[in-house]
C-alpha cells in the first residue's frame, strides 16, 4: 500500500518501450507526443469552449470561434441578477463544508477503532460499510424522503447534509482506516504511558499525522457533495434552497423558449474553476486518495 | 520469456495479492488473547469510537433502504404517504406491475447498453492513457492535470457543456463536421432517438476515462521495474512484454476498476436526466425510479423499481467479488 502511494508521487524512469542507445527513427516518441497532446486537448477543450461561450452574447453565441469578437461579462452579471445564484453558491458551500466536516470527524474516530483495534465482527462491519458505497442513490430515495419529512427538514439544507453522508461516509471510513493502519504502534504505546484518552489520542496525535490523507479524502468528499444532484433535486423545492448543480440544470429564461446558453456557460465556469484549481493544486494527493480507496476496495 | 522475468512476475503477483486480500479477511486474534483485561477494555472503547459513524450510516443508509423495500410491497403514494395498504408483490408481478411494463424493460435495456458501451470504451481508453502516464516525460504532469479536469467538473455541468457543444443548430460539433463534409445535414445529437444514447455514452466516456486511467495507473506502478529489465535483457519484443508481463500483472487492478465503473454506470442518473430529461428512449433505471416516485408520486411502484435495481447491483457485486477472489488466487498460484 505504502509503495503504491509513493509510486504515485515518484518519478520512476519506467519506460517499457524506451530502449536507450538505439539510433532508430523515434516513431514511438512521436506517437507518445501525439496521443498525449490529443488527450490533453480533448480533456480541456469543452471547458475552454464553455469559457469562450460565456463571454459571448446575442448572435455572437451562434458563431463557433474560440476567441470571442466582443468579449463581455454580461452573462456573469446576468446570472447573479436574474437568479439567486449567490445564494445557491453559498448553499453548495455550506452543504459541502458540513458534509466534509461531519464525515471526516465521524470516520476518523471510527478509523481508530477499525484500524488499530482487533475485535470480533470487524471484518464483517467493514465489508458492510464498503457495500454501502455501492448502494444506488435511488434505492434509499423513498426511505430518505420519509425521513426528511419526519424531521421537518424538506426544502432545507439540513436534508441535503444528512442525505449526502450516505455517499461520503463509506469511502472516508475506508481510506482513513487504510492510512491509520500504516501508522507505527509505538506512538500509541507512548500516548498510553502518558495516560492520554482515546479522543485526545485520535484528534491530537493521529489527526496531525494523517493530515495528507485527511486532505485527500476531504477533497474527494467535498467534490462528491458539491456535485451531488439527485438528492438536491428531490429534497429542495424553492429556488433559494437549491444548490448549484440544481440551479444550473433548471436555469431557464423568463419566456422559457430557448435556453440561455450564455448564462448557463457562465454559471458552469463559475462552479468549475474553483474545483479545477483545487484539483490541479492537489493532484498528487487526490490521485493517491483515489487509488487507496480502490486498491483496498 | 526468460526464467528471470517469470520468477519476477510470480513475486509481483503475490505482492499484489497481499495488498488486495488484506487482513480484514483473516483477523489476527492472538494478540487480543494475550493481553486479557486490557484488551477487553480496548475493544469496548473501539465500539464507542465506531458507534457514532455506525449509527449515522444505519440511519441514512440501512434504514431508508429497508423502508424502500417495505414501500415496494405497498400502494403508498407521495401525496398521502401515511395512508397505504400492504399489497404483496402486486407492484412487481401484478397486472400493471413492473415486470409487465414496457417502459421499465426499455429502461433496463437502456441502462445495460449504456453500461456495456461506456465501461468497455473507458477501459480501453483508460488503459491507453495509463500507459502514457506511466512513461517518464516532460508532458506527464501536464497530462495528469489535464485528465483531472473532466473528472473534477460536476456531472451536471459537463452534461450542459456537451449539450451546448452538441446543439443541433449552433453546436460546434455539427459546425465542424459540416465544414469537413463528414455529415451533410446537422445531426440532432440529443433529440434523435437513434443517436441520443450514444451521445450520452460519449459524454460519460469523456468524463469517466480519467478515473479509469488513474486506477489502472496505480496497478501499473505496482509492476516491479526488474520485470521490465529482465525482459529487456532477454530482448523480448515490446508487444510481448505488454501481453505476457504487464497485462497479467495489472489484471486484478484492471478488474477492480472495471467493477467499480460498472456499478457506477448501472446507477447513472445525472447525465441522462440533464441531457435528455425523462425521455423514454434514453431513460435509465434510476431516471425511471425518480420519475415514478416524484413526478408521478407512485411511491410503492417506484420503490419496487428501486428495489429491483438494488438487488441487481447487489447480486452483481457478490458475483464480481467471488470472481475477483478467484483471479487473485490464480495470480498468486
Amino acid at each position: 500500500m505504502s509503495g503504491l502511494v509513493k509510486a504515485g508521487a515518484g518519478s520512476r524512469a519506467l519506460a517499457p518501450g524506451a530502449v536507450p542507445g538505439q539510433p532508430r527513427f523515434p516513431w514511438g516518441c512521436i506517437g507518445y507526443w501525439a496521443a498525449s497532446l490529443l488527450f490533453i486537448f480533448v480533456s480541456v477543450f469543452p471547458l475552454l469552449y464553455a469559457l469562450s461561450s460565456s463571454l459571448k452574447q446575442g448572435s455572437g453565441l451562434f458563431s463557433p470561434e474560440l476567441w470571442p469578437k466582443a468579449p463581455t461579462f454580461a452573462n456573469y452579471s446576468g446570472v447573479f441578477a436574474e437568479q439567486p445564484f449567490a445564494q445557491n453558491l453559498l448553499n453548495s458551500l455550506l452543504v459541502a463544508g458540513s458534509v466534509v466536516t461531519l464525515s471526516l470527524g465521524l470516520s476518523l474516530m471510527a478509523a481508530w477503532a477499525f484500524g488499530r483495534v482487533e475485535f470480533r465482527g470487524r471484518g464483517l462491519l467493514l465489508m458492510l460499510i464498503l457495500s454501502a458505497s455501492m448502494l444506488p442513490q435511488v434505492a434509499v430515495l423513498s426511505g430518505m424522503f420519509e425521513l426528511v419529512r419526519a424531521f421537518g427538514i424538506y426544502d432545507t439544507l439540513g436534508a441535503l447534509i444528512i442525505a449526502d453522508l450516505v455517499l461520503t461516509l463509506p469511502f472516508t471510513v475506508w481510506v482513513l482506516v487504510t492510512f491509520m493502519r500504516q501508522l507505527p504502534k509505538e506512538l500509541e504505546e507512548a500516548a498510553a504511558m502518558d495516560g492520554v484518552g482515546v479522543l485526545t489520542l485520535v484528534f491530537r496525535v493521529y489527526m496531525p499525522l494523517l493530515w495528507p490523507a485527511m486532505v485527500a479524502t476531504g477533497l474527494l468528499a467535498f467534490i462528491a457533495a458539491w456535485n451531488e444532484f439527485l438528492f438536491a433535486l428531490t429534497f429542495t423545492l424553492s429556488t433559494e434552497a437549491r444548490t448549484v448543480p440544481v440551479a444550473i440544470a433548471l436555469i431557464s429564461t423568463p419566456s422559457g423558449f430557448e435556453l440561455p446558453w450564455g448564462k448557463i456557460m457562465a454559471a458552469s465556469v463559475i462552479v468549475t474553476l474553483p474545483l479545477v484549481a483545487l484539483v490541479v493544486v492537489f493532484q498528487r494527493r487526490i490521485v493517491s486518495g483515489l487509488s487507496a480507496g480502490a486498491v483496498k476496495g | 520469456m526468460s526464467r528471470g522475468a517469470l520468477r519476477c512476475s510470480g513475486a509481483a503477483a503475490s505482492r499484489a495479492e497481499e495488498v488486495m486480500a488484506n487482513d480484514i479477511l483473516r483477523p489476527r486474534l492472538q494478540n487480543a488473547a494475550l493481553r486479557g483485561g486490557l484488551a477487553a477494555q480496548r475493544v469496548r472503547r473501539a465500539w464507542w469510537m465506531a458507534a457514532p459513524m455506525l449509527l449515522v450510516l444505519a440511519a441514512v443508509g440501512a434504514w431508508p433502504l429497508l423502508r424502500t423495500i417495505w414501500f415496494s410491497l405497498t400502494d403508498s403514494e407521495l401525496s398521502n404517504p401515511g395512508d397505504y395498504a400492504f399489497i404483496g408483490l402486486e407492484n412487481y408481478v401484478g397486472e400493471y406491475g413492473l415486470l409487465a411494463s414496457a417502459d421499465w424493460w426499455q429502461a433496463v435495456g437502456n441502462t445495460l447498453l449504456f453500461t456495456g458501451l461506456s465501461v468497455s470504451l473507458e477501459t480501453l481508453l483508460g488503459l491507453g492513457v495509463a500507459l502514457l502516464l506511466n512513461q517518464a516525460s516532460r508532458l506527464r504532469t501536464l497530462l495528469r492535470a489535464a485528465l483531472l479536469v473532466p473528472w473534477a467538473i460536476p456531472t451536471v455541468v459537463s452534461a450542459k457543456m456537451w449539450s451546448w457543444m452538441l446543439h443541433d443548430q449552433f453546436g460546434i460539433v455539427n459546425h465542424h463536421l459540416l465544414a469537413l463534409g463528414v455529415i451533410a445535414a446537422p445531426l440532432a445529437w440529443t433529440a434523435d432517438p437513434q443517436l441520443s444514447l450514444f451521445s450520452i455514452v460519449l459524454v460519460d466516456v469523456w468524463k469517466a476515462t480519467p478515473y479509469m486511467a488513474l486506477l489502472i495507473l496505480a496497478a501499473l506502478q505496482m509492476v516491479p521495474v526488474d520485470c521490465y529489465e529482465a525482459a529487456r535483457v532477454d530482448g523480448v519484443p515490446r508487444w510481448q512484454v505488454f501481453r505476457r508481463i504487464t497485462l497479467p500483472l495489472i489484471l486484478p487492478g484492471l478488474l477492480v476498476a472495471m467493477v467499480f465503473r460498472t456499478l457506477d454506470a448501472l446507477r447513472v442518473f445525472d447525465l441522462i436526466y440533464v441531457m435528455t430529461s425523462n425521455s423514454r428512449d434514453t431513460q435509465s433505471m434510476s431516471v425511471f425510479v425518480r420519475q415514478q416516485l416524484i413526478d408521478f408520486g407512485l411511491v410503492g411502484y417506484g420503490s419496487a423499481a428501486a428495489t429491483c435495481l438494488f438487488f441487481m447491483i447487489a447480486l452483481l457485486s457478490i458475483v464480481a467479488m467471488g470472481l475477483m477472489r478467484r483471479t487473485f488466487e490464480r495470480a498468486a498460484a
